[in-house]
């Protein structure tokens, strides 16, 4: 019998790893999901019926499974598409405090019964270790992202000190386990709790996308480590998970490489460099900058003339809700035979690839969204490049400023189109805190005002001129 | 802990590499809480910590609870993911 359900945990790992294949490409992805979703269900299934699984409280199980299928599913279904980062951030928090709870429970377990490996204990422990911060983590970036924490890095004196003695301390509690037993691990589970708020509790606003992408892969690195607890008592249930958290450990991983590369920073310099807090702002340059603000109508009459458009979403656009206003706009230009296109930055939005799934929500086809690599060059014969709410992705001075914060990351080189119109709400600096030469350029004009009433009256404008 | 269990870890990782660097920035958002999903895996576990063996305390709560936080994960997960992939249309 036992065969059954070590080939059933084989299926579920091979829908796993062919689900999130298929997730490479749009036209395969939402099966891939699926694909995903039924290799849960089997493990789920062989998992209950385990009939050498011994004693299970089946009762507990199904009201347990239920609560958590309904609250769950009520997020899936209310969340707001802007919000995609908070609820991904809370889920990853769910999964590896689950991660956490089960290695608690199989060391309670342990305690009754006869002594038990070190390696048994160390994966107890790191397990444990990662779940816990990842758990707490999380809910601070959720409360961050929410505006319930300050988005604004929080560092004090020492900081760094205290979390170095914090790792120490769990370090030395750990290696006395087999003395102390509960108490030293009451003290592991704890610090571990405080660590994950501390960590992320110095990250600005502007990081949350590395963030994200950290504690999505830490909640398959806990997961692994539980399986290497379970490994001891049931291998085959062990192996999936295993198999299932080195998956997303190492996919999370990726994406958090792809996000820094996108900021130009380094993952130790994202994690202990508080960007935002004690950056020095490049001196005076806001005073030089000569802006020329314009009106809706006269912006229209540049789209009139224009034949090849760029339109460069940011988080600004996201806030005002204003995506279906872009989708308008796009429609009416296309409708009069202009050639719309969307440059999505790496790092725009909150989390990676949240402009897209944002834009696709307007019903934008995603064919027209280009990556950095594939739009750069085509800003060079582009008549418009349109940006609204983005900031820093932009600065031209990323290329050759390099006393500023953010020289070096790679930018959308919009200065290099005709003309761009820049919509902001204010000249406030963006999330870095540096002040933007570009909106002092020749080619480059301002319409101040919140995205969704600047697109609409703009939309009105270029109507009348029909 | 014999070495084919470390083997089927770092093997699994580097399936992980293979299959996430070839997924294109569009998907990444849903990428991200697809495998958050999967990362749910741990509802297994947390199935098997419900048993009798320490049922009777308060320790059979700890089961409970990583039962409704894994399943949150997986249903939360996977249904967040299938309503953001319905979006994603191709041009007519």
């Amino acid at each position: 019998m036992s065969h059954y359900i070590q080939i059933a945990y084989l299926i579920s790992a091979i829908s796993f790893i062919y689900g999130l294949k298929m997730l490479s490409h749009p036209r395969t992805a939402r099966n891939g999901n699926i694909i995903a979703s039924i290799g849960m269900l089997i493990a789920i299934i062989a998992t209950v019926s385990n009939p050498s699984g011994g004693g299970l409280n089946y009762q507990l199980i199904l009201i347990s499974m239920a609560i958590g299928s309904i609250i769950g599913a009520f997020f899936a279904i209310r969340v707001q598409m802007t919000q995609m980062p908070q609820l991904v951030a809370i889920f990853n928090g769910f999964g590896g405090g689950a991660s956490a709870l089960v290695a608690t429970a199989e060391f309670l377990k342990s305690l009754n019964g006869t002594e038990s490996s070190i390696p048994f204990i160390v994966s107890i422990i790191l397990s444990v270790f990662i779940g816990t911060l990842t758990f707490t983590g999380s809910f601070i970036a959720f409360g961050k992202l929410q505006g319930i924490v300050t988005t604004k890095p929080v560092t004090f004196l020492g900081q760094q000190f205290l979390n170095t003695l914090l790792i120490l301390i769990i370090l030395i509690s750990a290696y006395l386990i087999p003395t102390y037993g509960i108490s030293s691990f009451y003290v592991i589970f704890g610090l571990s709790a405080l660590l994950g708020i501390l960590l992320v509790i110095p990250i600005g606003g502007a990081d949350m996308p590395v963030v994200i992408s950290l504690l999505n892969s830490y909640s398959g690195i806990a997961a692994a480590m539980t399986g290497f607890v379970l490994v001891e008592t049931n291998p085959s249930a062990g192996n999936a998970l295993i198999i299932c958290g080195s998956l997303v450990g190492a996919s999370g991983m990726i994406l958090t490489k792809i996000m820094c590369k996108g900021m130009n920073r380094s993952l130790v310099n994202v994690i202990f460099g508080a960007v935002g807090g004690e950056v020095e702002t490049s001196a005076g340059s806001s005073q030089q900058l000569n802006i020329k603000s314009y009106s809706t109508e006269e912006a229209a009459l540049i789209f009139d003339s224009a034949e090849k458009i760029i339109i460069v979403p940011g988080y600004g656009l996201a806030v005002a809700q204003a995506q279906h206003a872009v989708r308008e706009l796009a429609d009416l230009l296309e409708k009069s035979g202009k050639k719309v296109f969307y440059a999505i930055h790496p790092v725009a939005g909150r989390m990676p690839g949240h402009m897209n799934v944002l834009l696709a929500e307007a019903n934008i086809p995603y064919e027209l969204l280009k990556d950095l690599d594939q739009i750069n060059p085509e800003f060079e014969g582009c008549d418009v490049a349109l940006v609204l709410g983005a900031n820093d992705v932009v600065n031209p001075a990323a290329r050759h400023d390099t006393t500023s914060p953010i020289y070096g990351m790679p930018i959308l080189d919009v200065d290099k189109s005709r003309t761009v119109i820049i919509n902001k709400r204010t000249m406030n600096p963006g999330f870095a805190g540096v002040q933007n030469e570009l909106f002092g350029y020749d080619n480059s004009i301002m319409v101040f005002g919140d995205a969704k009433d600047m697109l609409t009256k703009l939309i009105a404008d270029i109507k009348e001129l029909d | 802990m014999d070495i084919a269990i470390i083997t089927i870890f770092v093997l699994a990782i580097f399936v992980g590499f293979e299959i996430i660097t070839k997924v294109p920035p569009t998907l990444h958002t849903p990428l991200m809480s697809g495998s958050n999903a999967i990362s749910g895996i741990a509802i297994i576990g947390a199935i098997l910590s419900c048993t009798d063996i320490i049922a009777g305390e308060w320790k059979m709560a700890i089961g409970c609870i990583a039962v409704i936080f894994a399943m949150i994960n997986v249903v939360g997960g996977f249904m967040v993911t299938d309503r953001m992939l319905k979006m994603f249309k191709k041009k007519k």
